[in-house]
């Protein structure tokens, strides 16, 4: 998919009226199409060849990629770095930012040298505890909730000004996302929690792995029923699972993951349980799309993001449509 | 202690019917308290609410307090000192991701925010970051001389 007003790589488009961000993200949720979103994994090295070889995976299958900060409290590459390196070569990127390591200060700081690079999309994030990682004994920093800093980060862009009142010269110019969690206690509070972080400016959230496709109808109803679908670009998120075991792994280690009984019976049953995990992701996204107010998919394939291209290409949920990469 | 603190937020009502009473009072009486001065009378009431909102609620005494809007639970209880609502990390059984042993502090909020009723007004207010130079001093006071226009909002 290219744009008339195509940039060089790593160049920002034109904002157009009525969006917010220089980036491809919001113009295809805007222009009403179904969009994919997928997770890369920040590799535990310095080499930037990985984050380009990994990155490339997705080529010509997502409209923008997630990169995650520190995600489950383990220490990898960082969202920054990674943004810094994926959008010189003109990928469209989600900047994660989690409260747990940064303070307000750090925050600022890094969405201004993001949107310089050519991040066109944040998403703000409570983040993990730090108990779940690889450096438990670690301090949590948690100076702001994600409610705090969709505000804060919304402030910077609209009024033009750090948190303290001082003046920003030139404002980042970015879309604002948050998370969403359908499928954790408590559930009559999960869509109201929602219309909060739209007032706080969120305009697109991605969920958790959806596992259970009644719990996230429930959700979307109720969503419906508050107007929300009409202020927000909904992606729920899906993956594939590995396997029977490694899903009851992930059901109990996991926190907010839920996966219920019936999926996990499925992958039991299955020749490969490797193929079927692909296949029940499949069926999710066949059936997202079916759902009034699903602006897309987010793909979290953590060790499979190599599955990424043919879960894409069976759903056909991209139409004709070739997002735009640079290996084109 | 985590039974009294349940019990808080099972009588969130009315208890938050007390907490406005009292600082409904402290608007009325602050003029005259005033007259003590603003210091001596902040470590005086601050003692104070330490210890009857430390026991009632488990107040970590942050300086601005939220009980009033979430349901009479203290979100300084959560271990990632959550404002504005529960993580993603809540476990099937309502308790916390970071301390299993615990209920939720926003389960309870949410709990409490619905015996309180009209959420529009309580629990979705954004609450802003915490001023961590206020911790430890009276927030009672310092809505009190919010609402006569003494500090800014």
């Amino acid at each position: 998919m290219i744009f008339a007003d195509e940039p060089l790589p790593g160049e920002n488009l034109p904002v157009l009226p009525g969006h917010y961000s220089p980036g491809r993200f919001e113009r295809v949720l805007r222009a009403g199409h179904f969009a994919v979103t997928a997770e890369i994994a920040p590799p535990d090295s310095a080499d930037p060849m990985e984050v380009y070889q990994r990155a490339a995976l997705f080529d010509g299958h997502v409209d923008a990629i997630n990169a995650t900060d520190g995600s489950g409290a383990n220490c990898h590459m960082s969202s920054v770095g990674m943004c810094a390196l994926l959008t010189r070569r003109g990928y469209s990127m989600i900047m994660q930012i989690s409260c747990r390591d940064k303070n307000r200060i750090a925050m600022q700081g890094d969405v201004l040298g993001a949107s310089a690079m050519g991040v066109s999309n944040i998403l703000c994030l409570t983040g993990d505890g730090v108990q779940s990682g690889d450096h438990p004994e670690a301090k949590p920093v948690f100076d702001m909730d994600c409610m705090n800093s969709l505000q804060m980060l919304r402030g910077m862009r609209d009024d033009g000004q750090f948190l303290s009142g001082r003046k920003i010269s030139s404002p980042p110019q970015i879309f604002l996302g948050a998370a969403a969690n359908p499928f954790a206690p408590p559930f009559d509070y999960r869509p109201l929690r929602l219309a909060k972080k739209i007032a706080a400016g969120a305009q697109f959230v991605q969920t958790q792995y959806c596992f259970d496709i009644d719990k996230l109808k429930t959700y979307m109803a109720k969503a419906r029923d508050l107007g929300l679908h009409e202020k927000v670009f909904i992606l729920p998120g899906v993956g594939p699972l590995a396997s029977a075991k490694s899903a009851e792994w992930i059901r109990s280690n996991v926190a907010g993951v839920h996966i219920p009984d019936a999926i996990i019976k499925r992958l039991a049953g299955a020749q490969d349980q490797k193929q079927e995990g692909v296949n029940i992701c499949i069926d999710m996204i066949n059936q997202i799309k079916e759902i009034e107010g699903a602006s897309g998919v987010h793909i979290m394939a953590y060790r499979q993001e190599e599955r990424i291209a043919e879960i894409v290409e069976k759903t056909k949920v991209l139409g004709d449509r070739i997002p735009w990469h640079p290996n084109r | 202690m985590k039974a009294v603190r349940y019990w808080s937020v099972r009588n969130a009502r009315w208890l938050r019917w007390l907490y406005k009473g009292l600082e409904a009072g402290l608007m009325v009486l602050y003029p005259l308290l005033s007259r003590i001065g603003y210091e001596r009378l902040d470590r005086f009431v601050a003692a104070l609410e330490k210890r009857l909102k430390g026991f009632l609620f488990d107040s970590q005494s942050c300086g601005h307090c939220t009980l009033g809007d979430t349901g009479m639970a203290c979100p300084m209880n959560c271990p990632k000192t959550l404002r504005n609502g529960p993580c993603g990390g809540v476990r099937a059984n309502g308790h916390c991701e970071v301390e299993p042993e615990i209920v939720c502090v926003w389960v309870t909020s949410w709990e409490g925010s619905q015996r309180v009723g009209d959420t529009e007004s309580t629990i979705q207010v954004i609450q802003p970051p915490v001023d961590v130079r206020l911790k430890g001093t009276s927030a009672w006071l310092r809505s009190v001389r919010k609402r006569l226009g003494i500090v800014a909002p």
